[in-house]
């Protein structure tokens, strides 16, 4: 285990960082010989990707908060125009250096304007020596805004002649971000999936106080054993073990075994991850109501899940459209035109579908307002949708949008 | 319902009262208001209370226990709850609006309504979120700062900090408040009241929208109480179509779903229909007519009661002697003060000439020419009806008692429909009548005990006295059908002693021989005392039904309080464009009314508007029409108007102004989408529609 080594920081300062970043020491130490020392110039952009919970956002965060570094934290998802985006960061950096006082938002459009306000709030002698770091997570955002502003970015040491390192966080690879035009290569840096060894040991660090950290790690084992295979998210599974670790606890607490009788804990507590595993993780039912269910050590079969309430009820009509819009979308075009070859011509679906309509239901329907009001509602309700403009009068076009199972239910 | 009552029979003399008519009218109709009204209110209690206490649960754990070790190692949800609210999507704004005023009321002042109209991106969303969020705290801060919220608003951004920011300034402030005040009045929300975003069409919203902003609401929960309310129309699967699991695994969603609307409409007729506290009744066809529009059409309620306010609007209008559709004690007085034209118009009435033609000479003249017997009589005869009504409803709920649990329910399962076929015709004329007798003389002992019983709730309760007796019969039959239960024991006995004696017979001859005696015993088997009682409670309950469920248009005057024009009400709810644009360019006399154009079936009459000879013409083409032969047709049909006498000015040249007018019709007929220009062929246009409409 390569411990933290670098001359700029204090050891003790290190060792703390190091225990806050489990499993991820070699791409701390990566990232710090990478920064160099503080009033260094590190390299103009970083990439770092990895998988959802791989601790991007977290070991970034810890890193600069533990050395102190200067540094504006952006999640760009937040930021959904390229102006807030650059406001945000502004408003950050006015709060990173204490001498300013708190001045009133300023107006930003445009990156040039960033750029010249950039300059002034970083004026100060503090920020001037040491290495400022922008991390912007969730940087996939960026591919959304304006062109420039990606690159601009990338390069916003040169452009403002300032000490500055862009980071950018995200969960796709970098061959996604790369503009046609091509633009300054960051430093990409993968973070990898945590192994199930990594998480058994992040997940056992935070046991509860009331009991060992060893009674803990092993029913971590349990809990990773059941879901490992269908999930590796790590704040998931934190969530999860929280969830249940009350009932895993059960047996202890009414005196039946003790913190060692490992086999009689299994037994327990597997089935009833299991069950967690088809109900909870897949939010079919909400935790809070599992933890209810656990407190009243009731049967999770008495509370239906959302799948279980599959049954739409449609007025007579509807349901006649929804199955004549089902046929209209996939009955293939031979039998169309064998069936309804006299308006088979015509190319309009609406026309198709009242046809199909008439010739399915038994007694004679009129055209009424009232059917052709229903078209739109299954619309807004999403059972159909238009196909091409919206506000095409002539002709409308309609697909049906549900499954055949669904229209099986219907026809019952 | 904004209707002067000058319109109520414009252009008559004040003799039909129209303007006591529109007061009635409007009366009547503001009772019924209130209790559609109280009706929602009852119905949707159960769920409001339920959303209510969820959303005040939703964040309390978290401020109440924030230390403990589960707490901080959870990860942290936005609570949301998923409202199913069945598809009739016109009714669900009623909806919202008595669950947004339940939750200002008890728990929070902060509540966005969003529409998936107004949110095509995150952007659009969180300025009508802010928007929305911020008027409505303008209501809690005071007069003096609102000009500087105004002016600040304008400026805000539209991002999640500055909401955040908005949120924890206004609760610093309502917390200070509530301590100077020392926490009267506005406590009773909570300390930190939650944020609450209803999506009120949840279908609608695009995945990205909603995903991002779960997402990023998500970061912020600790600073922000949010609530989600997701208002679905089809079924909660939707969720998980729209969200993925790791978006969906942000949110704590617990269901809620509202009363199912085929039980909301049960509970509106009996309380509207089945009752006899509105003097207004509706009749068979139009009671059909709508019930048909909710079941085909769109299962909404709050359509039906419109269409129940229209029929009452429509029958005050038409009706001239609707004066008279009012509380007993009030009818009463207006038949004494009718004018002679009303008398008039009683006597025009069918039922009152049917009831006339049963009576003696002398009376038959009394009633035609005398007003004041008249009057006399007419309020015996409503009074009558009342009565009628009164008896009517208690007897049919004492039916239904026993339809509902038949097996297949031959007269319906549901007490509107027992309702129709009792109005439509005498009931006990009917197949399905007949097959309900029969199977209602096979039931058993307990079922039969407990539905006498609950015909014996339901007459003691009704409003009618004359069911003393009724009452009294059916107490009658429970005890002897306590009686039977003794005697059955000794029953029990005897057949417990042939069975011993068959025990006994140990040859064949004998065992054979008392095997068929008992076969035979059974076949003509005399009916048991049990098997007699049932026979005389169905006959009972027919003697009833044919006593009381007759049906209203057998009863005089019923003409005053029944509505009975289902065209009318068809006409103008269930409205048919392509059929009425046929018939008008087929048939324009429907509409024009003019004598010249009364024609007798398929001939083309010239006096016509144009547009309906051209439509005409084209009805007998085919998929392509030639735009010469058409101009041709159209002007030999015009020119005959001319007479013979053009016929010898005419030459193949087509007049300019026919030539103007056909062209004129034409695009006309393009107007109304029946043809459009065709690429196919030169001078020839794409007929659109086929059929007779």
């Amino acid at each position: 285990m390569p411990n933290l080594e670098h001359p700029a920081y204090p050891a003790a300062t290190l060792l703390q960082l190091e225990s806050l970043v489990p499993c991820r020491e070699s791409q701390v130490s990566l990232l710090l010989s990478i920064f160099g020392e503080r009033q260094h110039f590190s390299f103009p952009s970083i990439f770092i990707y990895g998988h959802t919970s791989s601790g991007k956002t977290y070991v970034m965060q810890t890193l600069l908060s533990t050395l102190q570094l200067p540094h504006v934290f952006v999640n760009c998802m937040e930021c959904f125009t390229s102006r807030l985006l650059l406001e945000e960061i502004l408003t950050q950096l006015q709060s990173c250096s204490p001498e300013t006082e708190q001045t009133s938002q300023v107006p930003c459009d445009t990156f040039n304007d960033f750029v010249r306000l950039f300059k002034q709030a970083v004026a100060t002698q503090e920020l001037r020596d040491q290495t400022l770091y922008i991390v912007l997570d969730r940087a996939e955002q960026l591919r959304e805004m304006e062109a420039n502003i990606l690159p601009a970015f990338l390069r916003l040491q040169e452009l403002t002649d300032r000490n500055v390192t862009v980071v950018l966080l995200s969960e796709i690879v970098w061959e996604l971000f790369r503009p046609n035009t091509g633009c300054f290569e960051p430093f990409t840096l993968y973070f990898p999936d945590y192994s199930i060894g990594h998480l058994q040991k992040i997940l056992s660090q935070n046991h509860p106080p009331e009991y060992s950290a060893d009674f803990y790690s092993a029913y971590i084992n349990i809990l990773l054993g059941v879901f490992y295979m269908v999930c590796r998210d790590l704040k998931e599974l934190q969530h999860l073990a929280a969830l249940n670790f009350s009932k895993y606890c059960e047996p202890v607490a009414r005196g039946e075994a003790n913190e060692r009788d490992s086999r009689k804990l299994w037994k327990n507590i597997e089935p009833h991850l299991k069950k967690a595993m088809q109900t909870v993780y897949l939010r079919e039912i909400s935790s809070s109501q599992w933890e209810h269910l656990q407190h009243d050590d009731g049967e999770p079969g008495q509370l239906k899940g959302l799948s279980a309430h599959t049954h739409v009820e449609l007025p007579y009509y509807s349901k006649f459209l929804l199955i004549a819009a089902y046929l209209a979308s996939y009955n293939p075009v031979r039998t169309d035109k064998r069936f309804f070859l006299k308006i088979y011509w015509t190319e309009n679906i609406l026309f198709l579908l009242l046809a199909i309509l008439y010739s399915i239901v038994d007694n004679r329907v009129a055209p009424t307002a009232n059917i052709f009001s229903q078209i739109t509602s299954l619309v807004t309700l999403q059972l159909l949708s238009t196909v091409g403009h919206n506000d095409q009068l002539d002709g409308p076009r309609y697909k049906c949008t549900v499954s055949l199972d669904f229209i099986r239910a219907v026809a019952r | 319902m904004k209707i002067e009552a000058i319109h109520f029979g414009e252009g008559e003399n004040d003799s039909e009262d129209r303007e006591l008519r529109f007061d009635t009218c409007q009366s009547l109709w503001n009772q019924i208001k209130l209790e559609t009204e109280q009706i929602q209110e009852d119905l949707n209690k159960q769920l409001l209370d339920n959303l209510v206490s969820f959303l005040r649960r939703s964040h309390s754990d978290f401020q109440e226990k924030k230390t403990e070790w589960t707490c901080r190692m959870k990860s942290r949800e936005i609570p949301t709850a998923a409202l199913v609210l069945g598809v009739n999507v016109t009714d669900h704004d009623l909806t919202f609006r008595n669950l947004s005023e339940a939750l200002r009321n008890n728990i929070t002042p902060y509540i966005a309504l969003l529409e998936a109209k107004d949110c095509p991106g995150v952007k659009n969303l969180m300025q009508k979120l802010m928007g929305q969020l911020m008027n409505c705290s303008t209501d809690v801060v005071s007069l003096e700062d609102e000009d500087s919220v105004q002016v600040s608003q304008n400026r805000i951004r539209c991002s999640m900090n500055s909401l955040i920011d908005w949120y924890k300034s206004v609760t610093k402030k309502t917390d200070s408040e509530t301590l100077s005040k020392k926490r009267t009045s506005s406590s009773r929300h909570q300390q930190s009241p939650p944020v609450v975003v209803i999506f009120k069409d949840m279908e609608s919203f695009t995945t990205k929208v909603l995903q991002d902003f779960i997402v990023i609401s998500s970061q912020h929960i600790r600073e922000l109480p949010l609530v989600l309310i997701f208002g679905i129309a089809t079924s909660p699967m939707i969720i998980h179509s729209l969200l993925p699991h790791s978006v969906s695994s942000l949110l704590c969603i617990e269901l809620f779903q509202s009363l199912s609307c085929k039980e909301h409409l049960s509970t509106v007729i009996d309380k509207l229909l089945l009752t006899s506290r509105f003097p207004f009744k509706l009749g068979e066809k139009v009671l059909q007519v709508l019930i048909n529009i909710f079941l085909y059409h769109d299962f909404s309620v709050w359509n039906f009661i419109k269409g129940f306010q229209l029929c009452i609007v429509e029958h005050f209008y038409s009706q001239p002697l609707s004066v008279l559709c009012c509380q007993r004690a009030d009818a009463k007085k207006r038949v004494n003060s009718l004018s002679h034209d009303q008398c008039e118009n009683i006597r025009r009435l069918p039922s009152f000439r049917r009831y006339v033609e049963r009576q003696e000479a002398e009376k038959q003249i009394a009633l035609l020419t005398a007003d004041n017997f008249l009057k006399e009589t007419t309020q015996k005869l409503l009074e009558d009806l009342h009565v009628y009504h009164e008896n009517y409803v208690s007897v049919l709920r004492c039916l239904h008692v026993f339809t509902c649990s038949l097996p297949k329910y031959p007269l319906g399962k549901q007490i509107r429909e027992l309702h129709c076929a009792c109005l439509e015709n005498q009931v006990w004329e009917t197949e399905d009548y007949e097959s309900f007798l029969q199977l209602a003389r096979m039931l058993n002992k307990s079922d039969l005990e407990t539905m006498l019983q609950q015909c014996v709730e339901i007459l003691v309760s009704s409003s009618g006295n004359e069911f003393d007796k009724a009452i009294g019969k059916l107490k009658e039959f429970l005890t002897q059908f306590h009686k039977l239960e003794a005697e059955a024991f000794q029953e029990q006995d005897v057949s417990v002693s042939s069975q011993k004696e068959l025990q006994k017979k140990t040859d064949l001859y004998h065992l054979q021989k008392t095997l068929l005696e008992l076969k035979d015993s059974r076949r003509s088997k005399k009916l048991t005392k049990f098997e007699m009682l049932r026979f005389e409670v169905v006959d009972y309950i027919d003697s009833l039904v044919r006593n009381y469920l007759v049906p209203a248009d057998h009863k005089t005057l019923h003409e005053i309080v029944y509505f009975n024009t289902a065209s009318v009400l068809r006409g103008h709810l269930n409205a048919a464009p392509r059929i009425a644009l046929h018939t008008a360019l087929n048939n324009p006399y429907s509409y024009l009314k003019n004598e010249a154009l009364k024609s007798d079936g398929g001939s083309i009459s010239n006096k016509a508007p144009d547009i309906c000879i051209v439509y005409k013409l084209h009805l007998e083409c085919g998929r392509l029409i030639n735009l010469v032969d058409w101009l041709e047709a159209f002007s030999t049909v015009v020119t005959a108007v001319e007479g013979p006498n053009a016929d010898a000015a005419s030459s193949d040249q087509v007049d300019d102004i026919i030539h103007a007018r056909f062209i004129r019709a034409v695009s006309e007929l393009e107007l109304l989408g029946f043809i459009k220009p065709s690429k196919q062929k030169t001078d020839h246009v794409a007929r659109l529609t086929w059929g007779g409409c």
